[in-house]
């Protein structure tokens, strides 16, 4: 049989996604004891004991300074900012994108614009957010919001400005105002092009997050990652990077579901 | 007869393009009129420009003597071959919106009471094009036959004066296809509408229609060949058999629509 015909089935499906990393697993094991026997105090390659180790002080001991679980507090730090910078992406470019997308005299007026803003490198803008918005959490979160609002933002317009003419003009025929049109045809016709938008973007909004928490913070995932550099400590750096891995692809799960739950229209689902 | 649209001199260019030229027509009140043409003739344009979608260049369009305005009004619907329903809708929703957005200007919605009306002259529309059943399926769900009875009952709610059809059953199969030409037979008589139908199909055309005009260019010039639009050249009124009834079945019409088609010479070939 072909190997484009091979249908894999669900059971099998997860028994093959398992072992590439399974696999991974194993040979850091192997290279992580094999420098071990070597050198028992190896920062690079730490073996799980290690990692559990210094990872139990982090989640279940308050911190000497703070009194915080220092854990907690840079995951509840970090997904803050990223909630409240996609939030606001996403609304915005819901706003912007409809009517860049189904308006023509705002996109004429305010097209060139949103592609110009949307090919600045947002990190060349860094310096710029924290001079105006001081070393808070306001810049942190306006560098996601730069760096995703307009790729979200041209990303709706393109995809109301693409709907099949017909649709627009069937509306009209039916009486539809141009605000009627753009609450009850071309907002629901966005909406999963939104949470799309959004999932798309969390990688990019990842990468922001992080860059801003390690510039400058006192507190966050990306904070803590590049402050126990210094120490070479692999065994917190490699836990914390599982578990921003793990958080980024449960938001991913649940944008997914909801979609299909609220949307199912847009999802082909025959029930 | 009264005459319901009437077109003075209209031409339709694009720049340098001509596409349609020297368009004379009435239209009766209650006339079934099928427009056919080969690919390129403007039908389309002709279509565009009766749906207010664009102006005509020059020459004007009078619906019950009233100059149309260049944009597309609830008093003339349309139903396209695709993309006419709205996908995110139910087939209830869909045909309740055109209710919704004449008596809820800000909400677009209506709610208890006035809802409850609207949905019982949705669900009367819906059942006289044979979705009584079907009322929470999304278009997604549904056949493409299904499909375009849900785009006639959406149009058809807002009572046009003018029921515009693009190609309406050319995706379709043969077998559906005979159903929907009843299912439109049936509601033209039924609602006293005009149609125009717009068509590949030249026994469609005939079977269907009171009144068969076929586009194409009268004049050519094979150095220029977009400086002369096409215009109608035949304008054939089809007299049904068993007469004056409107009613008449489709199949009765279909032998009528033979006769005709011999005494004529029309160009099937270049037809898609």
């Amino acid at each position: 049989m072909r190997w484009v015909n091979r249908r894999i089935s669900r059971g099998n499906g997860l028994l093959l996604g398992a072992i590439p990393i399974l696999l991974l697993v194993v040979v850091y094991l192997l290279v992580a004891a094999d420098r071990n026997a070597i050198n028992p105090n190896d920062k690079i390659f730490p073996l799980p004991g290690a990692m559990v180790q210094a990872m139990w002080g982090l989640v279940f001991e308050p911190d000497q300074l703070s009194g915080r679980l220092l854990f907690w507090a840079d995951t509840l730090a970090s997904l803050q900012r990223l909630g409240i910078g996609i939030g606001i992406s996403a609304l915005s470019a819901l706003l912007v994108g409809l009517m860049l997308g189904i308006l023509p005299p705002v996109r004429a007026t305010f097209g060139m614009l949103v592609t110009g803003i949307a090919v600045i490198p947002p990190i060349a803008l860094l310096p710029i957010l924290f001079i105006t918005f001081g070393l808070g959490e306001t810049a942190k979160v306006a560098l996601i919001v730069i760096g995703i609002a307009p790729f979200m933002t041209r990303d709706i317009a393109a995809h109301i400005g693409g709907l099949p003419r017909e649709q627009i003009v069937k509306a009209q025929t039916l009486g539809a105002s141009t605000w009627q049109l753009m609450l009850r045809v071309a907002l629901p016709l966005a909406m999963p092009r939104l949470i799309q938008g959004m999932r798309l973007s969390l990688g990019p909004a990842w990468v922001f997050l992080i860059s801003a928490e390690a510039i400058a913070s006192d507190i966050g995932l990306g904070y803590r990652i590049f402050l126990v550099r210094r120490y070479l400590a692999m065994d917190v750096i490699l836990p914390y990077v599982a578990w921003i891995a793990l958080l980024a692809a449960t938001i991913d799960f649940i944008l997914a579901t909801s979609s299909r739950r609220l949307f199912p229209w847009a999802h082909g689902e025959n029930r | 007869m009264n005459i319901a649209l009437s077109l003075h001199d209209v031409w339709v260019e694009y720049g340098d393009l001509v596409v349609l030229e020297r368009i004379k027509l009435d239209i009766e009140e209650g006339s079934f009129v099928s427009i056919i043409g080969p690919s390129g003739a403007g039908k389309s344009s002709l279509l565009r420009v009766l749906l207010g979608q664009e102006a005509p260049t020059r020459g004007s369009i009078l619906l019950d003597d009233i100059p149309l305005k260049p944009e597309c009004e609830p008093d003339r619907g349309v139903v396209f071959q695709r993309y006419s329903v709205f996908s995110h809708l139910s087939v209830l929703d869909n045909t309740l919106f055109g209710l919704e957005c004449a008596q809820a200007p800000l909400m677009a919605r209506l709610f208890g009471a006035r809802r409850r009306v609207a949905v019982a002259e949705a669900e009367e529309m819906l059942v006289a094009v044979g979705l009584g059943d079907q009322l929470h399926l999304y278009p997604s769900q549904m056949s493409g036959g299904m499909q375009q009875r849900l785009a006639i009952a959406q149009a058809l709610i807002k009572r046009p004066r003018i029921l515009l059809l693009d190609e309406p059953f050319g995706a379709l199969d043969p077998g559906i296809r005979s159903d929907m030409h009843a299912l439109i037979t049936r509601l033209w008589s039924e609602y006293s509408l005009t149609i125009i139908m717009v068509t590949h199909d030249i026994r469609e055309a005939f079977s269907l229609g009171t009144r068969v005009l076929a586009l194409d260019k009268t004049r050519q010039d094979p150095h220029a060949p977009h400086r002369y639009g096409a215009s109608v050249v035949y304008d054939i009124p089809v007299t049904k058999k068993g007469a004056l009834t409107k009613d008449v079945s489709v199949d009765a019409g279909d032998k009528t629509s033979v006769e005709v088609v011999s005494s004529i010479t029309v160009d099937t070939t270049n037809n898609n």
